[in-house]
């Protein structure tokens, strides 16, 4: 009987435990991105306070609205980023998967020469710094007269992304049994059916977990966008973020506006296609 | 419905050859099971008619065309695979129709074909799970629900019951042999169990290393195995071999003992033979034994018995060589007991040492 209460105790202790564990760690990732949040809402004497104010005093929009306000009279172009923004990242996102989905199966399906060779120069060439190519880049596009251009930044992301996206999906489209699609092919349908019947809707999920990473890579990008882009024509949010520092001045309240409207397609996305991921790979058509 | 024919067809990987030049007629409606042991070429053989895998050599002719180059879905066949290759994002339902809808069919034509296969195979409640949500017997059911929905000329299996349990596969055995008197469709079916083979077959395909050893029915096979791969891969327990030298119309074991020829065979003094006997041939003195008038007998001492209920097989040591033997009707031996058995010569095989060939031809 004691040995059971103090098994229970135990549990329980332990279950404690692991939520504190959990707590804490999860408020290291998140507190400083309500911090941003909050500052967003909060007047600039609030968020310059010291020591800092952790309860706010007052909210208001104020930051929001001077942010879509003025964009007319010399204020920030923030829609015009956001819309630089989402056109290069979907587009290059949607290359990059698709590209990848292409490398990715041959890579897990086919058998061809110096196919190993090939991964591992794929890969490598992640190793190499994104920084470390910006002057290289910024020298070649403004020869070829693409900086500063959507199709400019969509190119280099669409590198960025590439190798990453191969080497996921290739994991993934190892995980389904080629069997399935010779079932499916023997069922009459033709290799390209095959693919798009059986295949692809087994691994969607992850094929959309890589489209998520691909999708943030060219969203947060900050170190090339900042080379290659000038002017409202491409740049993107996280270079529009610079707009709210002025010589003297750093306008935190607007510059937390514009970050949370960048959080906010980023956590919509995560969350649409979350569902896909635990919804999950359920392998059940061949046998464990 | 449709006749199937291999004509001299070769598999290489690259320099490796796995099927060496297959000849095979199958008759329509036939059931002819491709057994033999792992990686002799079984399922290769088997995925070059499903149209799976490239022909390095040959023909292979479905109905009466030369389908060599034709892909899968112009073979009009359906394959039930190992792994049964469900698709797991799909209901039953949807598995089972599929080939209907890549087909074109009407939504109700589908359901119909759909429900009688159900229907068949006891599946109609689970129309609605996904595949991962199913037992392995059920989902060896639904992989065969896919395959007769289309109505094939042909059915291909490769080893489709051996991720079940014993119990199951004996009962989807049963299941298979009346799928296959209902639809009377043309099967080819690979199997490395020989028990599977005996029971289903029309027509036993005996491979080995990318070679056809024997073709026959299930008892020609049995009985007259052209050599000692064949009569002990066939028949369980598998024949008993003993290693020996003819002389005088007799054949001498290692250790002196003498059994005579089999009734009309006529070997030379001197050639190094092994002579087969199955356990059903050499039986205890004393109790029922094999019917005919050619009856050797010899002395061996029991090592081993195990009691099947009407009948106990015994291990019994003859010239140095574990022999197993049936006795009918049986009464508790002890190990170590020796025993006079009866030995049915017309029965019995003799296998050249060095060929192994049957030398009854
Ligand atoms: N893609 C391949 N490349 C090279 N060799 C292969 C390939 N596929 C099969 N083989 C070889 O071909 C031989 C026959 O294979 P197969 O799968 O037909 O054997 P099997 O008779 O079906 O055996 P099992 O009973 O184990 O299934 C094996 O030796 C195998 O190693
Ligand atoms: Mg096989």
């Amino acid at each position: 009987m004691a040995s059971a209460t103090q098994h229970r105790i135990k549990k329980r202790a332990l279950k404690t435990a692991h939520f504190l564990g959990l707590f804490l760690a999860m408020s290291l990732i998140c507190i400083p991105g309500l911090w941003v949040v909050l500052n967003s809402f909060r007047p600039t004497i609030e968020i310059m306070a010291k020591p800092p104010v952790w309860m706010p005093q007052s909210l208001s929009l104020d930051h929001y609205r001077a942010m879509f306000g003025g964009a007319g009279e010399g204020g920030i172009p923030v829609m015009t980023y956001f819309r630089n923004s989402l056109i290069i990242s979907i587009t290059s996102t949607v290359i990059a998967l698709l590209v990848g989905m292409a490398g990715g199966y041959a890579f897990a399906r086919y058998s061809f020469k110096a196919k190993g060779m090939m991964f591992v120069a794929l890969m490598a060439s992640r190793a190499v710094p994104g920084v470390a190519l910006s002057l290289p880049l910024f020298i070649i596009f403004g020869r070829t007269g693409i900086i500063d251009t959507h199709f400019g930044l969509i190119l280099v992301y669409v590198a960025m992304n590439v190798p990453f996206t191969i080497w996921l999906i290739d994991g993934f489209f190892r995980q389904v049994p080629k069997e399935l699609a010779e079932a499916a092919e023997i069922d009459g349908c033709t290799r390209w059916q095959a693919f798009w019947k059986v295949e692809f809707p087994v691994a969607r999920s992850g094929i959309a977990s890589a489209g998520i990473f691909a999708f943030l890579t060219s969203w947060n990008e900050y170190a090339l966008a900042s080379q290659l882009t000038r002017s409202t024509t491409s740049k993107t949010m996280p270079v529009g973020l610079l707009d709210f520092t002025s010589q003297f001045t750093l306008n935190w309240g607007g510059m937390c506006a514009l970050a949370v409207l960048m959080i906010i397609p980023a956590l919509l996305l995560t969350f649409v296609v979350q569902k896909h991921l635990i919804a999950g790979l359920t392998f059940g058509g061949v046998k464990g | 419905m449709a006749q199937v024919q291999l004509k001299n067809v070769v598999k290489k990987y690259g320099a490796l050859g796995v099927v060496h030049g297959v000849n095979l007629d199958i008759a329509e409606g036939e059931f002819v099971v491709l057994v033999g042991p792992s990686g002799c070429g079984k399922s290769t053989t088997l995925r070059m008619v499903a149209g799976l895998e490239d022909i390095t050599g040959g023909d292979i002719v479905i109905g009466d065309r030369v389908v060599n180059d034709l892909p899968p879905r112009e073979r009009n066949l359906a394959m039930v695979f190992q792994n049964y290759a469900l698709y797991p994002h799909m209901t039953v339902r949807e598995n089972l129709g599929f080939s209907l809808k890549i087909a074109k069919k009407s939504q109700p034509e589908i359901d119909r074909a759909v429900d009688e296969a159900a229907n068949i195979l006891s599946l109609t409640p689970l129309l609605d799970r996904k595949p991962g949500a199913l037992s392995g017997g059920q989902r060896q059911r639904v992989a065969m629900g896919r395959a007769i929905v289309r109505q094939p000329e042909v059915f291909l299996f490769d080893e489709p019951l051996s991720n079940l349990d014993a119990k199951l596969r004996t009962q989807m055995r049963v299941e298979i042999k009346k799928l296959h008197q209902r639809v009377g469709s043309t099967v080819i079916y690979v199997t490395h169990d020989q028990i599977e083979a005996m029971t289903l077959a029309d027509r036993i395909v005996i491979m080995r290393d990318g070679h056809i050893v024997q073709v026959g029915t299930p008892l020609q096979v049995f009985e007259n195995p052209v050599n000692t791969f064949v009569a002990t891969f066939i028949g369980s327990p598998p024949m008993n071999l003993l290693d020996g030298t003819v002389q005088a119309g007799q054949v001498v074991l290692a250790d002196g003992t003498t059994i005579p020829l089999p009734p009309g065979l006529h070997i030379a003094d001197g050639r190094r033979v092994q002579f087969g006997v199955r356990a059903d041939n050499i039986m205890p003195e004393g109790h029922a034994l094999p019917p005919t008038a050619h009856m050797a007998f010899v002395d061996m001492a029991v090592t081993l018995t195990e009691p099947l209920g009407t009948e106990t097989l015994l291990y019994a040591t003859l010239a140095g060589t574990e022999i197993q033997a049936k006795m009918l009707n049986p009464r508790p031996v002890s190990p170590g007991e020796t025993m006079r058995f009866g030995v049915a010569l017309d029965k019995c095989h003799i296998f050249d040492a060095d060929t192994g060939l049957n030398l009854r031809g």
